[in-house]
């Protein structure tokens, strides 16, 4: 370290230091992000679809762009011979809380030049929608469903947006939003009341199992095909 | 670069044509017309508990006889949302729920997650823990391929190595024990360190796993790799072509089976792998042997990485000098008011993070593991905490794999993909 090593409940207050010799730990030097290719080629491109972009974590380029252009720019992004990024390694949201947007977060890697580029869209906290990428990136389709399941966010145009982690007929909402308790919304009694009242029958009926339907069109409750049982029966007697 | 392509000694099936269908009989069928019978679709429901999904997996399947026409994979029964509690918890905190994802290789997980916090504060941990980082993570890599390994043979009825490899996960779990004091749930690694060196006498240990493991590993591989009937089983069952695979997100060897050359540790490279002298098997087939090929070299590979880690593994502190990152000695807080306090403060508070996001991406034994984390300035809690879990992209192209297939094909090409269900529902 260049200067005096710093005492412990100093160094605590200030928190920590970027490591001299990190790699990654010079945040500061590298205020623009203008060195990744994609992103003079995005701007050139695309103008103010770009909205901004920075360095983050050292060496990683972010871009945000306009969510009404995220299709274009995406597909962009993965056919054009210059960019080719072609894995779309996730696709995740982050919600910051207190009425900000919630953020889609595409990290994307092209394998052909080795080189990953993070993109974000911001969509305001009211109009969770966006266009669905599964048509590009096959993989996008059930990691847009978690984020639908988790944050609440539209794909539009994807093929089977359901529910994925939490259960189909799950009530509470959505539970990863920074507006959802960590204990979830019912209390404790409902949320037992609820789980004995459940139908496990339902979980293995013929009309659940034909998924991919629209999505959350499956029937909670009622009877389930009892046309099967009756032939069943007639052929017993 | 290393040499990254692996020829295997043995061919493909004989039975099987250039086509890789299979020829036709040599004997003439009997000539009896088929009785008509009525035929429908059959919908069959595997799991969500039944030993051949690997955990808590449920498959919905259409049948037409035996062929499979259409599955569908319901997930969530393991649903734990860790995230979600991540997001109410400080940084170190959090590393308890990295190993209890996938607790087949635990130790990768926890170093991915550290690795990620580090790379967002700017902290370089000290050369000799990231050398211990490295055995961590390549010990676990067998680790997690041992049982893939043993479950997947029992699958296509070979018990054997089913024991061979349980016997040698089994050291490993000693490994851990000693190293963490937990078989499982080992949460050994801190941000800016590790909870403890190494202990006294462990690295003799590894290196006695190392001098014996090779010796059963190639007893396996004799068992399997020239097996008829794995070979039946396996070969052209399950293929994926190379730019299926990648639009479809696989990583790890389920990619590099389809012959696509992508490694994290070789492309992006983290902790001087640039450095070891390894190679990374490629398959050609994208099938479920070629699967099995590449994971039994690859804890060759791994056995490579651990001798060359055990030789170069420097002395000096394991845990950073800075103090608003790590705990001062236990010695120091019992005497002197000063660290007393200065423990207390980063166990209750934490350690504050610059604002930002970083999203950092080991090799798992799985495949592509991401860490990403969000935070706010000066924030002691995540504001978001994303694992991009491999398993879960891994699982999503099972309804592509099994489609035409026989129902004991899918239950090969689901233990071919290695999946662990408690980090797919997370």
């Amino acid at each position: 370290m260049p200067d005096t090593p710093r005492r412990g409940l100093d160094a605590v207050e200030e928190g920590p230091r970027p490591s001299d010799a990190g790699p990654g730990g010079s945040s500061g030097t590298h205020a623009s992000a203008s060195d990744h290719p994609s992103v003079a080629a995005l701007e050139a491109r695309f103008g103010k679809a770009i909205l901004r972009h920075r360095v983050s974590a050292g060496d990683q380029t972010v871009v945000w762009i306009d969510p009404a252009k995220s299709l274009e720019i995406l597909t962009w992004l993965k056919d054009e011979p210059g960019q080719r990024f072609d894995m779309m390694a996730d696709v995740t949201a982050v919600d910051y809380g207190q009425g900000r947007p919630v953020e889609v977060v595409y990290q994307m890697f092209s394998t052909g030049q080795k080189r990953a580029l993070r993109v974000r869209c911001a969509l305001p906290i009211e109009a969770l929608e966006i266009d669905s990428v599964a048509g590009l990136w096959k993989c996008a389709n059930w990691l847009e469903r978690e984020v639908y399941d988790l944050f609440g966010v539209t794909f539009k145009g994807h093929p089977d947006l359901r529910r994925i982690l939490m259960p189909y007929d799950y009530a509470e909402g959505h539970p990863l939003r920074k507006d959802f308790p960590l204990r979830g919304r019912f209390s404790r009694a409902e949320q037992t009341r609820r789980a004995l009242a459940q139908d496990v029958d339902r979980f293995y009926r013929a009309e659940d199992l034909r998924l991919g339907g629209a999505p959350q069109e499956v029937a909670v409750g009622g009877p389930s095909t009892d046309g099967g049982a009756s032939v069943g029966t007639g052929e017993g007697s | 670069m290393a040499q990254r392509v692996v020829e295997y000694a043995v061919g493909r099936n004989p039975e099987m044509g250039p086509d890789g269908l299979p020829t036709p009989s040599p004997f003439e069928p009997f000539d009896v017309p088929e009785p008509e019978l009525g035929t429908e679709e059959m919908l069959i429901n595997i799991g969500p508990q039944h030993p051949a999904t690997h955990g808590v997996l449920r498959l919905i399947c259409e049948l037409d006889g035996e062929t499979v026409l259409r599955v569908t994979p319901d997930i969530g029964y393991l649903h734990s949302s860790f995230e979600k509690l991540g997001e109410y918890r400080t940084w170190n905190q959090i590393v308890t729920l990295t190993d209890r994802m996938d607790y087949l290789a635990p130790l990768i997980y926890n170093c991915a997650y550290v690795m990620s916090v580090e790379k967002l504060m700017g902290i370089e941990v000290t050369e000799r823990c990231k050398v211990v980082r490295v055995i961590c993570m390549e010990l676990d890599r067998i680790f997690g391929h041992l049982l893939w390994l043993g479950t997947t043979a029992i699958d296509v009825g070979a018990f054997t190595p089913f024991l061979y490899a349980f016997q040698q996960r089994e050291r490993i779990y000693l490994l851990h024990e000693a190293l963490t004091g937990a078989r499982i749930t080992t949460s050994a690694t801190r941000v800016g360190g590790m909870m403890a060196d190494l202990p006294d006498g462990w690295i003799d240990g590894l290196r006695s796993f190392l001098d014996t493991f090779p010796n059963t590993l190639a007893e396996i591989d004799r068992l399997l790799t020239g097996n008829q009937i794995h070979i039946g089983r396996t070969q052209g069952v399950g293929a994926i072509t190379a730019d299926e695979a990648i639009n479809y997100g696989l990583t790890g060897p389920n990619l590099r089976a389809a012959g696509v050359d992508y490694d994290v540790r070789k492309d992006r490279p983290y902790y001087d792998y640039e450095t070891y002298d390894f190679e990374v098997p490629i398959g050609e087939h994208g099938d479920c042997y070629d699967r099995y090929l590449c994971r039994m070299e690859e804890m060759r590979q791994s056995v490579r990485i651990l001798r060359q880690a055990i030789a170069r593994l420097p002395g000096g502190p394991i845990n950073v000098q800075d103090p608003s990152v790590s705990l001062p000695s236990k010695t120091d807080c019992m005497s002197d008011m000063e660290s007393m306090i200065h423990h207390f403060k980063l166990i209750t508070e934490g350690i504050p993070a610059p604002e930002g996001d970083c999203y950092m991406a080991v090799e798992g034994s799985k495949g592509e593991l991401g860490m990403y984390v969000v935070a706010e300035e000066g924030g002691t809690k995540p504001v978001r905490w994303r694992v991009r879990p491999p398993s879960f992209v891994n699982l999503s192209v099972i309804a592509r794999l099994a489609e035409g297939h026989l129902v004991s094909d899918l239950i090969m090409i689901n233990a071919s993909l290695d999946i662990v269900l408690g980090e797919i529902d997370r």
